[in-house]
């Protein structure tokens, strides 16, 4: 198990050195950052000394390894545009970013489970197929679309929401949330929705499917000539079984929900790293894009670590299998 | 804020008087489509940003709602030599910490806009040295002879020395060096309002300096400001649209017909004083981006001119910026010194006329060409190039339009990597002879980088340096008017329009829009 662990982060190292190269060679390609930070009428030496004392005279291999030099100390560099610590940026959006990340799971973990059981088990009901139906909406709609749909109905239409921001914060020193405010709550509503939608659907077709299949499968019919109730039978032996694909790519997609955070977070103007991202994008602030880029990198290193941690749990034959 | 209302409401009717009632605060939140950089006013010299700091500090002088100069932290101002300003500073001023201010804020204002890691260049670059009198009174010395200086120097805003020294901020901050800086996130001006809080890029809260100098003569009603930056179109119309902003701009030329019926809002437009025209390569023998091979067709200035006959200004106007926008005869937007009414007239749109003089030229059947443009910095960029690119192709021309970020564009811009552009110009000084200065004088005159296509003739460099130094008003604009009226002879640049600014603002909100696009929170009233 421990060599297992220790054998997936040193792989996870590679990963992330692999991304940062990546990262830094699409760098060039992005434009001229001193454009960015000078007004047009500024002077020619001007914008050359700034170039100079920025290190961007320096090859790309001197640049990446002086980035990566700095790094590994958790020194991110300061931000081109706004003049501060990147990791003190961050630091600041992230709290953003992954409370909108976390309860856009929960909804589509809470409704897409539920949603897909009830679809498999009663999948002749009208209701089922008008979930159905109602769901290729979700996975057909691009998301930015949704979003916007969602403001003109419920912001500008009806005036219940707010369209953009994330309301009252609370600052708890480390973390800034939006959880406690009634305002902060409010803004929450369709971002999160927004962004739930598409895993939504996908989580509740994988479990409808795998649902379906599992339920024509021979230790179900025994288990119901057993005389075991439905409720047991369904829940205890049916669900756990179609578990196993349902928490990887529930997993897996835990982490694209929080990087396409990104497109949900600029119609919804969500102050997240997403949009800090696209920020930084248009702006040319490498330090901003590569750091960001290496942190949604560690986080789905993270999160497919977590995953495989999972499966022991899950499933006991893993469990067994590695006892003899 | 409704409780507010009510509560003063029945006071005024419980006290009978309504003069009597103290004012009410009134909270403003508007949206701008990107954020400040940075709270520092030297960090970058953009118009928004400067914009932005001039509610918080302060210049010597600055421009009323027409973008006349009056005093602001200066009195009076006259020349006492040649190149010698001597201004007379006002007293009685405070910094919003309580300093107060004196000739060694300003002193130390304009070295610290000189040094590294300010982006001040372009406003302070013509300035030797500034001395203090004494401590009402300062010396500007030029390096020549600068008949526009005051125009040069209004962005600059006063920041407070004291306040810099204990607080480390005496150099602005250099990205380079790895450091972060206080002034990056902290304010101390002489202004109507101060800085309540700032996250970077979410937002932006001022509050009303009820020991400004000038309340007594304003008669706004704003108290409180709140700005958020709001990079989607979409989003920032619904925002205007829901009610949850007063004022945002731009607003998107698409969406400025569903504004205006809706009835909670209102777009105001008025002319840019951006002018936005196409450039073309007049240096080069041989064309980078052409099907042509050996020779350079835009050295043709028959060739230029069919080009400049080929445009329809008016369809551009209607069918791409929905009529907010100006068609212009010069790169010089009215309201700006030395603009001449005269001059404005642009070559008819005459497509036959166009052909004739490409077939006169040696091109009969026309020719192809790269137009690069960028597509995120004006109004409808890509779009304009886009139709630009039809109507070329309507004349024999075929272009190969290439759409950038401004990040890619601007970069190949100024290295001259380039055949055909579009391009807009806004002189930092509201004045002529700059923008001569930058996009009419070739670089092997000195000119600067920013004509792009080289474009050059001895009169006009000879006319450049006599206007930058020319005091005589008269004269200068006799200078000015021979100047553009040579290079629209020689069809140097082919003028498109002035974009229309374009501010969403909600019923109840009355606000002064000044057209160099600053948004000055003393111009607001809310009802």
């Amino acid at each position: 198990m421990i060599s297992f662990i220790l054998s997936r982060i040193s792989q996870s190292f590679l990963v992330m050195l692999g991304v940062a190269v990546i990262s830094f060679s699409l760098f060039t390609y992005v434009g001229d950052p001193i454009t960015n930070l000078v007004g047009i009428q500024s002077s020619d030496e001007h914008r050359e000394r700034l170039r100079e004392s920025l290190g961007l005279n320096d090859p790309v291999l001197v640049q990446f390894a002086r980035f990566v030099g700095r790094a590994v100390q958790l020194e991110f560099g300061i931000s081109y545009q706004q003049k501060r610590k990147v990791s003190s940026i961050i630091a600041e959006r992230l709290p953003a970013t992954l409370e909108l990340s976390f309860l856009s799971a929960m909804i589509a973990l809470w409704i897409g489970i539920p949603a897909g059981i009830f679809t498999a088990l009663y999948r002749d009901s009208w209701l089922s197929h008008m979930v159905l139906s109602l769901s290729l909406i979700g996975v057909s709609l691009p998301t930015f679309l949704i979003g916007i749909l969602l403001i003109f109905v419920f912001s500008v239409h009806l005036r219940w929401l707010p369209s953009f921001g994330r309301g009252e914060i609370v600052d708890l020193g480390f973390w800034t949330t939006g959880f406690l405010t009634a305002s902060g709550l409010k803004a929450l509503i369709l971002p999160s929705i927004t962004l739930a939608l598409f895993q939504m659907t996908l989580i509740m077709r994988m479990v409808r499917s795998e649902m379906l299949e599992v339920l024509r499968a021979d230790f179900i019919k025994f288990a119901h000539a057993r005389g075991l109730p439905d409720r047991v039978v369904h829940f205890s032996y049916a669900l756990m079984n179609t578990l196993i694909p349902v928490i990887t790519i529930t997993g897996l997609q835990l982490g694209s929900i929080i990087a396409f955070a990104i497109i949900t977070e600029t119609v919804f103007q969500w102050p997240g790293v997403g949009l800090m991202f696209i920020q930084a994008i248009s702006e040319v602030d490498i330090p901003v894009m590569s750091t960001y880029l290496l942190l949604i990198a560690s986080f789905f290193v993270i999160i497919n670590l977590v995953v495989d941690l999972l499966y022991y749990f899950v499933d006991p034959r893993l469990r067994v299998g590695r006892r003899t | 804020m409704n409780r507010i209302i009510r509560l003063t409401g029945a006071l005024a009717l419980v006290a009978g008087v309504s003069a009597a009632v103290p004012a009410q605060a009134e909270t403003f939140r508007f949206a701008f489509q990107g954020d400040v950089s940075s709270m520092d006013p030297y960090a970058l010299a953009e118009n928004f940003s400067t914009a932005f700091h001039s509610n918080i500090h302060e210049p010597l002088i600055r421009y009323d709602e027409n973008l006349q100069i009056e005093p602001a932290l200066a009195v009076s101002w006259e020349l006492v030599g040649p190149k010698t300003w001597r201004f007379k500073l006002r007293e009685g001023v405070k910094f919003h910490n309580g300093n107060s201010f004196d000739a060694d804020d300003v002193v130390f204002s304009f070295k610290r806009a000189q040094a590294e890691g300010a982006d001040m260049s372009s406003y302070v670059g013509g300035i030797a040295d500034v001395v203090e009198v004494d401590a009402r009174t300062v010396d500007l010395m030029t390096t020549d002879v600068n008949p526009i200086l005051l125009n040069t120097i209004a962005p600059l805003v006063i920041m407070d020395k004291q306040w810099a020294e204990a607080n480390g901020a005496v150099e602005p901050v250099n990205v380079g060096k790895n450091i972060e800086n206080y002034a990056t996130l902290h304010t101390n001006g002489t202004g109507p309002f101060k800085l309540v809080s700032r996250e970077p890029g979410v937002k932006t809260v001022l509050t009303l300096n009820k020991d400004w100098w000038d309340l007594g003569n304003q008669t706004f009603n704003v108290t409180d400001v709140v700005m958020t930056p709001i990079g989607s179109d979409a989003t920032r119309t619904a925002a205007l649209l829901s009610g949850e902003l007063d004022l945002m701009f731009p607003a998107p030329v698409q969406d400025v017909e569903r504004i205006n019926a809706s009835g909670v809002a209102t777009v105001l437009q008025g002319p840019e004083l951006r002018t936005i025209f196409l450039g073309m390569d007049q240096e080069r023998d041989e064309l980078l981006y052409s099907s042509v091979k050996g020779k350079n067709p835009l050295k043709d200035k028959r060739v230029r001119q069919a080009l400049y006959h080929a445009i329809d200004i008016d369809a551009i106007k209607a069918k791409v910026m929905r009529g907010a926008s100006t068609p212009a005869g010069l790169l010089l937007a009215p309201k700006l010194g030395g603009f001449n009414d005269a001059l404005n007239g642009r070559l008819a749109h005459d497509p036959g006329k166009a052909k004739a003089l490409l077939a006169e030229a040696g091109y009969p059947d026309g020719f192809d060409i790269q137009l690069d443009c960028p597509n995120n910095r004006y109004v409808n960029d890509e779009q304009i190039c886009q139709v630009v690119a039809g109507m070329f192709a309507r004349v024999g021309v075929n272009v190969n339009l290439l759409a950038q970020p401004k990040s890619k564009f601007f970069a190949k811009l100024k290295e001259h990597d380039i055949s055909m552009y579009l391009l807009g110009w806004i002189p930092d000084d509201q004045d002529a002879g700059s923008v001569i200065a930058h996009l009419m004088v070739p670089p092997a005159d000195g000119g600067l980088a920013w004509n792009g296509g080289g474009y050059g003739n001895p009169r006009v460099t000879e006319l450049s340096r006599m206007i930058t130094s020319e005091v005589d008003a008269e004269k200068r604009q006799a200078m000015i008017d021979e100047a553009f009226g040579i290079v629209k002879d020689d069809v140097g640049y082919i003028p498109l329009h002035q974009q229309a600014l374009s501010w969403g603002v909600r019923k109840g909100v009355t606000v002064a829009q000044r057209s160099d696009n600053a948004l000055q929170f003393w111009y607001i009233t809310i009802e």
